[in-house]
């Protein structure tokens, strides 16, 4: 597949359609991927990589890199076409300058979680159909796939292109794939016990803004937390009010915008499961409002900016489960 | 003799400037009680409260936040509390998802000729976050001076 990409990238850019090509890069580690604008085919052949690492969601950078002159190819995994798609409805992104390739996925590898089965000192890793060929300092090892995925590609929620120039690959289908079950065991609990995890989980928190820096639907260019007269702008949370204010705003601002890529929880350097609390909005709004999907239907108008007279009250909603 | 010190809860009622806030004067000009708990701040419109407002008031010390605003239909923007609806039920039930007692937020509707409702609402209401007790999981220590 690097190997398609990279004649995809060479090719676009000696044929002049574009000027510049978003993919990804090697990083530091090879598990550790950059995204990165390649000018020259020295620079593709060198340093372009596309495998189970290459997990970042490009769509975001485009908002930046069309305000420069020229196109600009970019390609995009399914799950990165719902985000670019809804910065086009928000007119964040130029339609023209960009050439969108879509590229198939099967779902991408989290380190972590491989390094969680037991193995240490991994040097690198290869795809063998649904097995990985892991190797270490200690010898060869292999691990099922399955075991090794990112928790928001176990839970897949569609391997469909929405918006795209060109398709590398065949055309996918959106999945059914239970993606609200973990927001659904959390609403079973008590207040309590919902509390204690949260409190576990966002007490780990150390502002770092990676989650709101990587996210495709946070594009302000200036930005509530940044604003020194907040009060809210301190560096790490320093009671349970800022973990929690921090987190309940950030994923409200994108309400109605977030698509479920999952860049939040894969950015986390705590590994905070952040995008839980962006479902259990979406699901929220499936619930109340009708389902919805942005970055699906760019007519569609977004439930936060919608209303429906017959609409529940606040106290409803909570009888609804009862 | 040991005098045993109730709790007095922090009400934050953000009221629109067009009904409920002039209920609420309408409820004191006729008399009715209602508990000096409840601090009013006066919006142009429920629409106007932004989520962080009801988790700044929670971080400044308010042990329960309620918004009032028009029935729906009645708002002197046309539209604005069907927006203020949505949003506050969304937030609302992150709340409760996050562990938030949810007796701590309440939405409700009074109109200018709801003196009656504004005050029975707010006896209502502090009288549910009385035996709630003091907000402990949305307080910020360094709030409390």
């Amino acid at each position: 597949m690097q190997q398609v990409i990279r004649d995809k990238a060479l090719s676009l850019l000696e044929a002049g359609k574009v000027d510049r090509v978003l993919a990804w890069k090697e990083g530091e580690f090879f598990y550790d991927q950059t995204p990165h604008v390649f000018k020259t085919a020295e620079e593709i052949n060198r340093s372009l990589v596309y495998n189970g690492f290459s997990a970042a969601n490009l769509s975001k950078y485009l908002v930046k890199e069309t305000l420069k002159d020229g196109m600009i190819a970019v390609f995009l995994k399914p799950c990165d076409t719902y985000s670019f798609s809804q910065l086009l409805k928000e007119h964040r992104i130029p339609r023209e300058k960009v050439w969108a390739v879509g590229i198939p996925c099967d779902g991408k590898l989290d380190i972590d979680r491989i390094r969680k089965a037991g193995l240490r000192g991994i040097t690198s890793i290869r795809e063998d159909g649904d097995r990985l060929s892991v190797s270490t300092i200690y010898g060869e090892k292999t691990v099922a796939k399955s075991d090794a995925l990112a928790e928001r590609c176990e839970n897949c929620k569609s391997r469909k292109h929405i918006v795209y120039d060109e398709l590398i690959g065949s055309e996918g289908e959106a999945l059914d794939s239970g993606r609200f079950d973990a927001v659904e065991a959390l609403e079973k609990m008590s207040p309590e016990e919902r509390f204690a995890f949260w409190q576990k989980e966002l007490s780990r928190c150390i502002r770092c803004n990676a989650c709101r820096n990587a996210c495709p639907a946070c594009t302000c260019e200036k930005c509530v937390f940044d604003n020194p007269a907040s009060g809210i702008e301190s560096k790490a949370p320093a009671s349970s009010f800022e973990e929690q204010n921090f987190h309940i705003i950030r994923a409200f601002h994108v309400v109605g915008r977030c698509t479920d890529c999952g860049e939040c929880s894969r950015v986390c350097p705590q590994s905070i499961p952040l995008h839980l609390i962006n479902r259990k909005f979406i699901k929220d709004i499936n619930e109340f409002y009708g389902t919805y999907q942005a970055g699906e239907n760019p007519d569609e108008r977004a439930p936060l900016t919608n209303f429906d007279k017959d609409d529940m009250e606040p106290a409803d909603a909570f009888r609804k489960g009862e | 003799m040991q005098i045993e010190e109730k709790f007095e809860p922090t009400i934050v009622a953000f009221c629109c400037n067009w009904c409920s806030y002039a209920g609420a004067d309408l409820s004191g000009t006729n008399r009715l009680q209602y508990p000096a708990n409840v601090k009013i701040i006066r919006v142009p419109c429920s629409c106007r409260v932004n989520p962080m407002f009801i988790l700044r008031a929670f971080q400044r010390g308010a042990d329960g936040v309620i918004l009032c605003g028009c029935h729906p239909g009645d708002c002197h923007y046309t539209t604005g509390n069907y927006y203020a609806r949505r949003r506050m039920t969304l937030l609302f039930s992150m709340l409760d998802f996050l562990g938030i007692e949810r007796e701590r937020t309440r939405l409700e509707w009074v109109s200018a000729a709801e003196g009656a409702k504004f005050a029975a609402t707010m006896n209502d209401f502090v009288e549910t976050v009385t035996r709630l007790g003091k907000n402990r999981r949305l307080e910020d220590l360094r709030c409390n001076k």
